[in-house]
């Protein structure tokens, strides 16, 4: 009697077991089946390019292996000048958007959503705008007989025409320009989910209005912020457009160069080798970006 | 009070657990409109120093607005509020000093326990050993030595509710607030700290203004209770009395449970129920009376048992007995659109005798248990 319990009850155990268990097989297999065509196109649109680019800047004259290509970068200083360059905008065009973008993210963060839905409106607009069209506008506003210094002149802000374009500030106002969206969007998200009580608190516990914002405001939309910043550095490295156009060819960033090495010269070895620093370039920018911020958690959220 | 005075010996936070650090607040005509809704409508309350006061009422009383005019977050359209006897209707909150347990803690997320702590006091320019002291202090108090440095993320939520209290009373504040600080604990553990926060308020002496939905937090707890509903105080009294005597049918509805009853009044001013007398009008010419019965003052009385004196006594039927642990809850018709609920132990001996879905049932109310008011039943 007792054993024949005892048999019932470890059947019991195994009841519909090893059904049981192909059916939570199935169901894995059936949710990782949803990745397949992102895979086919990541591998067929990045991973093999990649690979491709790799291969080539490793190519020598002779077809064979070289590392003429990068020992080309390390010869020339308009190399190095490139990279300085390129780092130089990206970090100012970031600082530009933060020194803007705060404070309208906070002033949207304010509002009540609806209204705040209005004004994200204005923002995105030019978002949604062609990047040549904007950057051709730039130009347009910018030039030396330009609206922006006609007008200055009529009003007699200045007496002859400030270059504002085909350098570095034309650079950085039309960037600047393109990047903000960026960095105001994950800043607004991260303000918002601040709760209304910290401040009620902060104040509750004696924080005059500047002290509430720096110590408590601001270090919570900080992971938001940094999220943001990162987004427009790691775009600004590679950008082409604005430079080349409102740049006027003084400001020469890696993606200007490779364009020039191709058009040019119609090397792709040294044009990959190019893309291949900039690519380590800002892989390392991110992993210490991480390490610094803490990044990850701001990027993938934390709730 | 052997136990009140050890209480107050062991109290290490301010040097005078009596309350005259206590401050009372004294509200007047206090009112707040959003759109053509009144929020507050001429708001009058006197908060003694040192008590610990409960705004009870339904969601969108205005218990919220009140509290949030008192911590300075909501700018009243007009009134007064006095701490003591100084004017804050204009003061910003950052200087009424006064301590706050929020609803969700408001713990900042980015300071360990210790930082959060001693926020209040780093503002006030409190520093090195006496802040860490103080922090250590309060940590105590709440009964979370040693948790100092962990982070806001690791602390379970009766924890968190701790840590937001030692954060509210830290820097010594006369007047502690609290907006359902409790809410979001499970049953368990709400019922621990309403003791606990009891307890903490008497080793404070600190005047306190309570906050909650709940009414029998609000019995738990208040030394008053403050019912308000659309805006208007509609009583303010002990626990004992605000149960006992409620002011109107909506305090005798949202507090505790009840079943109305309308009374019939006859010429001679007596309050009738199914031509039994339960008591008196006096001179007052009121049309409407209500008979409010408790559950719990009800019981069975003997099969044939009549009114006399002391009882009264309804026939009725029982349509359903629910059994819910430390009670059982029975429904009794006692006509076909009235149902009386009748509450009783479960120890047997409270039982009615044997009855079962069906049945015919006498129950009794004692006439010193009789709740009358006047006006209609509650909507």
């Amino acid at each position: 009697m007792a054993r024949a319990d005892a048999d019932a009850s470890r059947s019991g155990r195994h009841l519909h077991g090893a059904a049981l268990k192909r059916q939570h097989t199935r169901e894995q297999w059936s949710v990782l089946s949803l990745v397949v065509p992102a895979l086919i196109v990541i591998v067929l649109i990045i991973l093999i390019p990649l690979s491709w680019l790799f291969y080539l800047s490793f190519l020598g004259d002779n077809g064979g292996f070289s590392l003429e290509n990068y020992h080309k970068m390390t010869q020339y200083k308009s190399y190095y000048r490139i990279f300085v360059t390129t780092f130089q905008v990206s970090i100012l065009t970031t600082l530009a958007c933060i020194a803007l973008g705060y404070p309208l993210a906070f002033f949207l963060a304010q509002l009540p959503p609806r209204w705040a839905g209005v004004f994200m409106l204005a923002v995105l607009l030019p978002f949604w705008t062609s990047l040549l069209v904007r950057t051709y506008a730039w130009l347009v506003l910018l030039q030396k007989r330009g609206i922006l210094n006609e007008f200055a002149m009529q009003v007699g802000l200045w007496e002859t025409p400030i270059k504002l374009v085909h350098n570095m500030t034309g650079t950085l106002i039309g960037m600047a320009h393109i990047m903000l969206p960026f960095l105001i969007l994950p800043l607004y998200n991260a303000m918002r989910k601040i709760d209304k009580d910290m401040m009620h608190a902060a104040a509750n516990l004696g924080a005059n209005p500047i002290n509430a914002f720096w110590r408590v405001y601001f270090p919570l939309s900080l992971p938001g912020m940094v999220a943001g910043s990162l987004i427009v550095f790691v775009l600004c490295l590679g950008f082409y457009v604005t430079p080349a156009v409102l740049g006027g060819g003084r400001v020469i960033m890696v993606s200007n160069q490779i364009t020039a090495i191709l058009e040019n010269q119609f090397d792709w070895g040294a044009a990959s080798a190019l893309g291949v620093v900039l690519l380590v370039a800002t892989t390392f920018t991110l992993y210490l970006a991480a390490r610094v911020f803490k990044f990850d958690a701001a990027l993938f959220g934390r709730d | 009070m052997l136990i009140d005075s050890r209480l107050k010996l062991s109290f290490a936070v301010t040097d005078d657990p009596l309350g005259t650090t206590a401050l009372p607040i004294e509200i007047r005509d206090l009112t707040k409109r959003y759109g053509s809704v009144y929020a507050l409508n001429s708001v009058d309350l006197d908060v003694h120093s040192g008590e610990f006061l409960t705004l009870l009422g339904p969601s969108g009383s205005g218990k919220t607005t009140l509290l949030m005019a008192i911590a300075g977050f909501n700018r009243p359209d007009s009134g007064s509020i006095r701490f003591g006897e100084d004017e804050v209707i204009l003061t910003p909150p950052h200087k009424r000093e006064v301590g706050m347990v929020f609803q969700s803690y408001a713990l900042f997320p980015h300071m360990n326990v210790a930082d959060n702590i001693g926020f209040p006091l780093k503002l006030r320019g409190i520093t090195g050993a006496e802040r860490a002291t103080r922090v250590e202090e309060a940590l105590e108090t709440v009964q979370l030595s040693g948790f100092g440095a962990r982070n806001i993320d690791q602390l379970s939520g009766g924890q968190r509710q701790r840590v937001a209290l030692a954060r509210a009373f830290v820097f010594g504040p006369r007047i502690l607030l609290m907006d359902e600080p409790l809410s979001a604990l499970d049953k368990k553990l709400r019922e621990r700290m309403q003791i606990e926060l009891k307890h903490l308020h008497r080793k404070l002496g600190v005047t306190t203004v309570y906050v909650t939905h709940d009414q029998r937090e609000a019995l738990t707890m208040s030394d008053r209770i403050a019912v308000i509903n659309d805006g208007e105080l509609i009583q303010l009294d002990t626990p004992e009395v605000i149960y006992n005597s409620p002011a109107n049918a909506f305090v005798a509805d949202f507090i505790g449970e009840s079943t109305m009853l309308p009374l019939k009044r006859d010429d001679a001013g007596a309050l009738l129920f199914r031509g039994q007398k339960v008591g008196d009008a006096g001179a007052d010419e009121g049309k409407d009376w209500t008979l409010v019965v408790r559950p719990e003052r009800l019981f069975f009385a003997g099969a044939g048992a009549e009114t006399d004196d002391q009882t009264i006594v309804l026939k009725g039927v029982l349509r359903e007995a629910v059994f819910q642990g430390e009670s059982e809850m029975a429904l009794v018709s006692i006509d076909d659109d009235t149902e009386v609920a009748v509450r009783f132990g479960t120890s047997g001996r409270a039982s009615p005798a044997a009855s079962i879905t069906g049945d015919q049932v006498y129950i009794g109310l004692d006439r010193n248990d009789v709740i009358i008011i006047p006006g209609g039943q509650a909507a």
